[in-house]
């Protein structure tokens, strides 16, 4: 029995052995678990919540920017932007072709871009459709196509005032123009949320807000859609017509210094701006220096009247038409002989305006041109404005002392110009120029004695009057002055026999001056290049328009010959 | 041990002679079947919320749960000779299904492992968990214990042609889990220590072969639970998103229906194969636990039966049984918490799906006819 006894002994132990196995093997669970649900729970805890708990950005509207009478100029719009995760749309083969159809897309193109990103978990497919299209997108039930909610800048008057507005990029930042200047006040700020989402990235549910998004707040440009819409109309039928390389129009208020007008040819659609070139972006009026030439003239003038050494009625001789500056010549068109001041205004001779600013101290003249604005840039805050060129007068060389008279070898902005101009319609008080409607009268710095002023607007009045330069200026039932300007452009070596810029700078109405305006068209490419002929004509039509516009009173009676002007204007402008 | 046990019983069962007990008469053992409907219990409702609370799921479950209760009641009035006369003829059948397999077997997720009956597929592996306890219990039993060379020579090969042509399919996991049910009857019989321990080496020196002879997916498995960080969104990803709702359900859980893991579609197969990483996750530590305890109690009595049965044969087949159902819960649980490799194993009686809780009532039928026809001595 001693085999059997052992045999128990043996089974006996076999079932220990079990026993103690099967203890192990529980023990071990056991101790896993405890590990992992109660030594480790805040870490593992930790991972779910990072699985599941995701921050998701909440787009903020950006503000809107209306002209000065709340017209919308930019509006955002809510769009979506549709996005893909390629290893999810890998699987779903079959669907690309109607994906592609619904967005506009070519099958190819879509299949590329998924090769290229096929390793990402992330690629946009098509950013900022409709709402339509994005719905239908998800109707298709494409898996790993995802929706994302986004905002889109529109520009209802579209060319009108694209230069001014600018333009923001995708991102909804701005990136050119008032978009650009003012990004800070319209842009929003985008709040965040704390969302579920499960394992296949859907939100399911909100769990917190952290921020609420903050919309951006709205702007009230200082533009008058309607000026800017006729302003834009005449300097694109006037660049047109004289088959010119671009131009600029701008009218500014000058008794607030607000724009109320700025519009430049070649424009563009700020809502599709597929394939252009940069030169289409520039807001010329700010952008773009130029030799003024002739426009300059009435400054020299100015200064010259308030050295005291001359008035109005001071006779200046310009016979031969011509004079020898140094080893420089300087010209006029005709000899006009002997004028007064205002004469050399009225006829526009560059040998009278150059004795004058020859026979005043440099710094007498620099000082006048920079109470102008000349050489710096304005108030306006405007991104990418140009200073034009002023130079200073101690390294003034007698001959640019008096080329700079007559508009040659300083340059500046159509805006500058048209704020110089300002000064003359506001009195002699120069208001800081602005974009932004202002509310608040402005307390304006005087620049000039207003009984200088008062000389010059008859200057300027006469330049439109029978025997000036710029009869074409003139504007039924209102008294109108201004400057016409005729500018040889500069070339490498000299000036261009036969590449112009016409201007004509002006303001509104003489009696009681509100309005101040530049018009500028750069090569005109026809017989015509004359600042009277070119310039002058599209001054007294957008001219006429805003007067009315604005409700200013005409102060000229109209005369016979008026009568029938308006007339047959009439009939060609229905 | 065993005597003083069987006298204690003897008197028991004498005691209750006269009037046999209904659950007796209807060859059911009570203990293990509460113990059996407590764990349906707990299954159904964990996979009513492991399920998105789909009842039509639940009434599916239930259906097969009461189709296998159906198969372990039947299964229970067999007396256990039938089972060893039938032995042979059901371990031939089961060959002779895997060879089919292997030559005409349909292709289920990258595995030849499913045969279609028309009427349904089912996965002739499934029967050689039964077939190959009984058979190597049969083979042994044939002669005095502890068993001679020959006779472990027939049970090594009784195991050899099953659990390779499982391993063919290829199904690793349940060849390993075949294969140790049988090694079980050996280790029971009373192989000698000394073998035991040779074995052992054995298995220890062939790991290196076995790993050369793997697929590249389970190789990646193996490696996987060694480091799940080193491909997360990959192979690692069921292991790391098992642990992290089991882990994330602390010592309470969060509560039924409660768990955010689960429910939002970032646990994979979490109604059948990594269901108690649901449980584990709205129920805790001390739910784990008590889910480990009614198994322990389950696994206990089965032994408890299989050590009360008369002939070796019942004892073998019984305490083989069980013993591989405790391996069962213990390979899907230690899959779930990442002690072991992912492999394609239910947890037993919990999990959604039929076939493996059929065959599991099908070997609790057999234990419960094993210990309800018991001859008295003293008859």
């Amino acid at each position: 029995m001693s085999g059997a006894e052992r045999e128990y002994a043996d089974y006996r132990g076999r079932r220990v052995f079990v026993l103690a196995v099967l203890a192990l093997a529980l023990g071990v669970l056991g101790w896993r678990l405890l590990d992992l649900q109660v030594l480790d729970r805040d870490f593992y805890r930790h991972q779910g919540d990072a699985r599941m708990l995701r921050t998701v950005t909440m787009p903020a509207h950006r503000g809107m920017i209306t002209d000065r009478n709340g017209e919308p100029l930019a509006v955002s719009t809510p769009v979506a932007t549709v996005w893909g995760n390629p290893r999810e749309l890998a699987a779903a083969r079959a669907s690309w072709p109607e994906l592609a159809r619904t967005l506009d897309l070519s099958p190819e193109s879509l299949e590329r871009t998924l090769a290229a990103y096929a390793d990402r978990e992330f690629f946009y497919i098509k950013r900022q459709v409709p709402p339509d299209v994005a719905e239908r997108v998800e109707s298709l039930g494409v898996p790993g196509v995802y929706l994302l909610k986004e905002y889109r800048r529109y520009y209802p008057a579209g060319e009108v005032a694209s230069h001014v507005l600018g333009f923001t990029d995708v991102d909804d930042g701005g990136q050119e123009g008032i978009e650009l200047a003012y990004d800070q006040w319209l842009r929003g700020v985008p709040g965040s949320k704390r969302v579920l989402k499960d394992g296949r990235r859907q939100t399911v549910q909100d769990v917190e807000l952290i921020n609420a998004p903050r919309p951006g707040r709205d702007l009230a440009l200082s533009l008058d859609l309607r000026l800017q819409y006729l302003a834009y109309r005449e300097l694109k039928a006037a660049i047109q017509d004289n088959g010119a390389r671009s131009g600029s129009i701008v009218i500014l208020d000058a008794q607030t210094g607000e724009v109320l007008a700025m519009v430049n040819q070649p424009s563009f659609n700020p809502n599709n701006r597929a394939g252009l070139t940069g030169g289409r972006y520039r807001n010329r009026a700010v952008t773009d220096p130029f030799e003024p030439g002739s426009t300059m003239k009435p400054f020299a003038v100015a200064a010259a009247l308030e050295s005291g050494r001359y008035t109005p009625e001071t006779p200046v001789e310009t016979s031969p038409g011509w004079m020898r500056v140094g080893r420089d010549t300087v010209r006029d068109v005709h000899n006009y002989g002997l004028l007064d001041v205002a004469g050399v205004i009225r006829k526009s001779s560059n040998v009278g305006v150059s004795k004058i600013a020859l026979s005043l101290p440099p710094d007498r003249l620099w000082g006048l041109y920079s109470r102008m604005g000349f050489g710096m840039v304005s108030s306006s805050g405007f991104p990418g404005e140009t200073s034009g060129l002023l130079g200073d007068f101690s390294r003034w060389r007698p001959i640019e002392q008096a080329t700079f008279a007559f508009g040659y070898g300083l340059s500046v902005t159509s805006l500058q110009l048209a704020h110089a101009y300002a000064v003359f319609a506001a009195d002699g008080v120069r208001n800081p120029v602005t974009f932004l409607r202002r509310d608040e009268p402005i307390e304006g710095e005087r620049v000039i004695d207003h009984r200088i002023v008062a000389q010059i607007l008859p200057m300027l009045e006469s330049v439109v009057q029978e025997g000036g330069t710029a009869t074409r200026a003139a504007v039924p039932g209102y008294r109108v002055g201004g400057k016409t300007g005729t500018v040889r452009k500069a070339i490498a070596g000299g000036y261009s026999e036969d590449h112009y810029i016409a201007v004509f700078s002006g303001l509104a109405p003489i009696s009681q001056p509100r309005l101040a305006a530049v018009v500028m068209i750069n090569e005109p490419g026809g017989k015509a290049y004359y600042g009277g002929q070119v310039a002058a004509p599209v001054f007294s039509r957008v001219m006429a328009g805003a007067l009315r516009l604005l409700n200013i009173a005409p102060d000229a009676p109209p005369g016979p010959g008026d009568a029938v002007r308006m007339a047959s204007t009439d009939k060609v402008k229905p | 041990m065993i005597e003083s046990q069987s006298v204690r019983h003897l008197g028991s069962a004498s005691s209750s002679m006269h009037r046999r007990t209904l659950s007796e008469r209807l060859h059911l053992d009570l203990p293990l079947l509460g113990g059996l409907i407590l764990l349906a219990g707990i299954s159904l409702v964990v996979l009513y919320s492991a399920g998105g609370q789909d009842s039509g799921l639940l009434v599916r479950q239930g259906l097969r749960l009461g189709l296998a209760l159906g198969v372990m009641f039947a299964l229970a009035q067999v007396p256990p000779h039938q089972y060893r006369h039938w032995t042979p003829w059901l371990y031939g059948l089961g060959l002779l299904l895997l060879v089919l397999v292997e030559v005409a077997g349909d292709v289920g997720k990258g595995a030849q492992r499913w045969l279609d009956l028309g009427l349904f597929r089912f996965q002739p592996s499934e029967i050689m968990k039964i077939a190959l306890p009984l058979m190597v219990a049969r083979l042994l039993s044939n002669h005095t214990l502890p068993p001679d060379w020959r006779s472990l020579l027939q049970a090594g090969v009784a195991i050899a042609l099953p659990v390779g042509l499982i391993a063919r399919q290829p199904d690793l996991g349940t060849a390993l889990l075949v294969a140790s049910s049988g090694a079980f009857v050996v280790l029971l019989a009373g192989l000698r220590w000394r073998l035991v321990g040779g074995f052992a080496l054995l298995a220890a020196a062939l790991a290196p072969v076995l790993w050369m002879f793997m697929h590249d997916y389970q190789r990646q498995r193996v490696l996987t639970l060694l480091d799940p960080e080193r491909d997360p969104l990959g192979t690692g990803y069921h292991i790391i998103q098992s642990k992290i709702a089991v882990g994330s359900g602390g010592l309470y859980g969060k509560g039924w229906l409660n768990g955010t893991q689960s429910h939002l579609d970032f646990l994979p197969e979490r109604s059948t194969d990594f269901i108690f990483a649901v449980y584990g996750e709205e129920f805790g530590m001390l739910g784990a636990l008590l889910l480990l305890a009614v198994f322990l109690y389950v696994v206990y009595r089965g032994l408890w039966i299989a050590l009360q049965a008369q002939d070796s044969f019942g004892r073998l087949v019984g305490g083989s049984l069980i013993l591989t159902f405790f391996v069962y819960l213990f390979v899907n649980m230690g899959m779930v918490i990442g002690l072991l490799p992912v492999v394609g194993v239910p947890l037993p009686l919990i999990s959604y799906g039929g076939t493996s809780l059929v065959t599991l009532m099908a070997g609790f039928g057999i234990l419960m006819s094993i210990h309800t026809h018991r001859k008295l001595l003293a008859s």
